[in-house]
């Protein structure tokens, strides 16, 4: 446990180095793709546990990014004004959950406040996951990888053809998340430093938990299902129970980023919902040695970085896809546990 | 409804059918000498019916069609040699994450060559308005072409896994490869040829049906979803129940056409293989022994 | 009263009848042994006890409760432990660790909890510690605790199997074939120990294909063949018994 703490002190303090060497070359448009990789490393974080803890392939993550990201835009940006005079808004605006606010066109929007479509999001993502859970985690290796895929072609599917989602386009003109009074997720320059450190802050704390949770009672009867699933069983883990919290957790944390990343970015479109998205996650994860938090971490920051940089042009797609097929192939422990002595010998002993 | 119109999208559930049918033979192919699903499946379809379209630009149809075949069948062993001859005892999840790859390199490889335009190959026989009349139904040519193709070819692969040594072969493979192997069989040449056969008769499919369904670089992975759908909805391992599967969805979808939007005719696939999963997964014609577990 | 007892447990997987009709009861205190030729269905009945097959008809009770059909947690979490034939240990867990497992159902520790490391989860996490190590000083085994369980010679992986097993206080311990693999010397002390696990209060029923070690160490032994029971006895009147020779000397034929 010492080992993990000191660990998460160098990370914080990696991520201030960061800021202050990017503030202080004036380099801060960094921390925007920055921001952005914290986000998708919480989906990664979140899939490392499922995939490499308790051994459960997910080729649907994407999708419950999407419910995350869709739920907060779509009550942040529908107008209600036309409805102002129904039961159900005027109770929710006595409640005070919504506000009043003018978009770029000084049109008037009466909307949800963000906090309840952060939350409402994380709900249904979590009610989504444990609904499909419960069928899907019974299933095991290609009936399980085509299930979640199916999953995740169906919440592409619909946010595609949904006039509601905006369909091709998307949902755009999402307003800025306050959190508090003067501190809100949005992507203006002058809440950059702000947000990147939000952003930091949730990786942070969702690693911290996550170390605790591998070093406990539960991590060690995940790890277990994930050696030999019927002797977990046989020494009393209820292995079907802890699959099915697993896969709901990282499920909320898959939303949890779509719904602050669609705040930062003031958008989302169904791209983010597409299977690649979903098999990015999982080469990334799979390049982090799979059951390696720190591996999946530097792994999520670092390709994600340079995708959203623009370092692999139009070959975006197949970089991944390529690294899934490395990885598997010549490092199936992760890049991070590669013996390149070892691998050499063994392709020469193999060709 | 009009019932003229209820057959002619019979006869089109029909002929897609036939492909989710050879698309699941394919994957059965694989799955029953190596217990892998290929998810690079509904690729071959796609590379078999792009190469064939740019070779018949300088060659006879018939010409184009059996070299893409041969191309196709090629890559397929290619792919074998490379990436699974010399994995030793890798896990399903290893593996399917290969496929998935995989099938994404081919893509974006496509995506390089082709660009995003949506080709076809001509007819084979007639053009697009030429059609044959059965009983006041009309049926373009083409979609004779797809059913008779396809059934040759399931019939052909029986006939093969009957009574040909290498059919048997792999037969013996799948039922036992530790004993098969100490029977002197090269098991790992006929996991080579088990890709080489699912590549050329998918490339097949993809030949036939270019005319009716178009081809662009991207219609492999709903391809891949639908023969998986088929597969399963059969009994995984089976190829005469993959046809009645094939069936089945197809022309489930074509008459989905009726009482939902066009845009939602994928998601009929898809929930048929998540309620197959969820509450038959040995398929609708297959005993519970038969599934094995993995 | 019996601690397990079967009435009319019939198994089929397709056409084939694994187990037909079979009764039993294990006294509490006591070692019981399960032999028979291959196939004779043994492994059958130990996998419906410990809940991984549902019988097709028939009734298990244990320690008063019937559990047949139960998931294979919960029936654990009544007191049953068990060890399989080909050893399952969890790979890239420490030996501790793996017994650490076993105490699994004696401590509460939840998702929330372990993530936020309250206090009680940290006691209850060094309690688990203590006591699985304890249990490793008990099989003498406790200089292995940090080495990873699935790297250790075939033997040593068996007594860790027990280990975790007992990690879990159990009433009732199946052994499926512990001395499958071992050699005599192994054999012996394995004898030893099971003995030494009944001296300490755990009632053991154990599938065998050593013949010596069933007589040496069983209270009582039942013989199944073709998923049939065709004895239950003593160890000194079941080696007398004609059924039994029969099938045992028939299989010997057959293999010959």
């Amino acid at each position: 446990m010492k080992g993990e703490r000191i660990k998460i002190g160098l990370l914080c303090l990696l991520l201030v180095l960061i800021d202050l060497i990017t503030t202080s070359v004036a380099r801060t448009y960094y921390l925007t793709q920055l921001t952005m990789s914290l986000y998708y490393t919480l989906v990664v974080l979140g899939l490392v546990l499922l995939m490499g803890y308790a051994g459960q392939i997910s080729l649907g993550h994407a999708g419950f990014f999407a419910i995350g990201g869709y739920t907060t835009a779509v009550l942040s940006t529908y107008n209600l004004l036309k409805y102002k005079d129904s039961a159900v808004v005027k109770v929710s605006s006595e409640l005070g959950l919504l506000t009043l606010r003018e978009n770029l066109y000084g049109e008037q929007i009466l909307s949800f406040h963000p906090w309840i479509g952060v939350l409402l999001s994380l709900v249904i993502a979590a009610t989504v996951a444990y609904l499909i859970g419960i069928p899907v985690l019974k299933l095991k290796g290609h009936y399980l990888a085509m299930a979640t895929l199916g999953f995740g072609i169906i919440v592409y599917r619909i946010v595609l053809g949904t006039p509601i989602f905006g369909e091709a386009d998307g949902v755009s003109d999402v307003p800025p998340f306050v959190i508090l009074p003067g501190l809100s997720i949005s992507g203006q320059m002058d809440e950059r430093r702000a947000n990147y450190y939000i952003a930091s802050l949730l990786v942070v704390v969702v690693v911290y938990l996550m170390t605790n949770l591998i070093n406990s009672r539960v991590g060690r009867a995940l790890r277990a299902i994930h050696g030999a699933e019927d002797a977990a069983e046989s020494a009393g883990v209820d292995t079907a129970e802890y699959k099915l919290k697993v896969f709901v957790m990282s499920a909320v944390i898959a939303a949890l980023a779509g719904a602050f990343l669609t705040h930062f970015n003031g958008g989302i479109g169904p791209s983010e919902a597409s299977v690649m998205k979903s098999v990015r996650y999982v080469a990334i994860v799979a390049a982090g040695g799979m059951a390696s938090i720190w591996g999946g971490l530097t792994m999520a920051m670092l390709l994600n970085f340079l995708s959203l940089r623009g370092y692999f042009g139009q070959y975006d797609d197949a970089v991944f896809g390529a690294v899934l097929i490395l990885i598997m192939l010549f490092a199936p422990e992760g890049l991070l546990r590669v013996n390149p002595a070892g691998l050499l010998k063994n392709i020469f002993k193999r060709s | 409804m009009n019932i003229e119109l209820f057959f002619q999208y019979i006869a089109g559930g029909i002929t897609y059918g036939f492909i989710y049918a050879i698309v699941a033979i394919g994957f059965n192919i694989i799955y029953n000498t190596t217990g892998i699903i290929n998810f690079a499946q509904g690729e071959f379809v796609m590379l078999g019916s792009m190469t064939a379209i740019t070779l018949n630009a300088f060659l006879p149809l018939p010409v184009a069609i059996v070299l893409s075949v041969l191309i196709t069948m090629l890559v397929g062993a290619v792919i074998e040699i490379l990436f699974f001859r010399w994995l030793e005892s890798p896990t399903v999840l290893r593996m399917i994450i290969i496929t998935i790859g995989l099938s994404i390199i081919i893509r974006e490889i496509a995506l390089a060559i082709w660009g995003v335009n949506v080709r076809a190959l001509p007819y084979f026989t007639g053009n697009e308005v030429s059609s044959v009349s059965f009983w006041g139904v009309h049926i373009s040519p083409q979609v004779l072409w797809v059913i008779g193709v396809c059934s040759m070819m399931v019939l052909a692969l029986q006939l093969f896994f009957k009574y040909s040594r290498f059919g048997r072969q792999m037969r013996a493979c799948a039922d036992n490869r530790e004993a098969a192997r100490l029977c002197g069989i090269n098991t790992k040449n006929m996991v080579t040829l088990s890709f080489v056969l699912s590549a050329g008769m998918g490339a097949t499919a993809g030949c036939v049906v270019s005319p009716i369904t178009y081809s662009q670089y991207n219609m492999g992975v709903p391809l891949a979803i639908k023969g998986f759908t088929v597969a399963i909805l059969g009994g995984l391992g089976n190829s005469l129940a993959a046809v009645a599967g094939g069936l089945i969805l197809g022309i489930l979808e074509s008459l989905s056409v009726w009482i939902m939007p066009s845009a939602y005719k994928d998601a009929i696939a898809i929930s048929i293989l998540l309620l197959i999963l969820f509450f038959r997964p040995r398929g609708l014609f297959g005993r519970k022994e038969d599934l094995r577990e993995f | 009263m019996a601690l397990l007892s079967a009435k009319g447990l019939n198994m089929s997987f397709g056409g084939l009848k694994a187990l037909k009709d079979v009764s039993f009861s294990v006294e509490p205190g006591t070692i019981k042994a399960l032999i028979g030729p291959n196939g004779a269905g043994k492994t059958t009945l130990f996998n419906l006890i410990s809940g991984y097959l549902k019988p097709n008809s028939g009734v298990i009770v244990f320690d008063g409760r019937q559990i047949q059909g139960l998931p294979p947690h919960r029936i654990a979490s009544y007191g049953i432990a068990r060890t399989f034939q080909h050893i399952r240990l969890f790979p890239g867990m420490t030996v501790l660790e793996n017994v650490m497992l076993g105490l699994h159902t004696h401590t509460r520790s939840g998702f929330l909890s372990s993530m936020l490391r309250l206090p009680r989860t940290r006691n209850e996490e060094r309690f688990v510690r203590e006591e699985a190590m304890q249990v490793l000083k008990m099989m003498g085994i406790e200089d292995l605790a940090d080495r990873e369980a699935t790297r250790l010679a075939y033997g040593q992986q068996r007594i860790v199997e027990i280990a975790r097993a007992l990690a879990q206080k159990p009433k009732l311990l199946l052994l499926d074939e512990p001395a499958a693999g071992l050699n005599i010397r192994e054999t012996r002390q394995m004898g030893i120990l099971i003995h030494q696990i009944r001296q300490s209060g755990v009632t053991v029923f154990i599938v065998e294909h050593d013949m010596s070690l069933v007589m040496e160490i069983s209270d009582e032994v039942m013989v199944l063949s073709y998923g049939e029971k065709i004895a239950e006895d003593h160890p000194l009147a079941i080696q007398k018994n004609e059924e039994v020779i029969k099938v045992y000397l028939g299989e010997e034929d057959a293999q010959n």
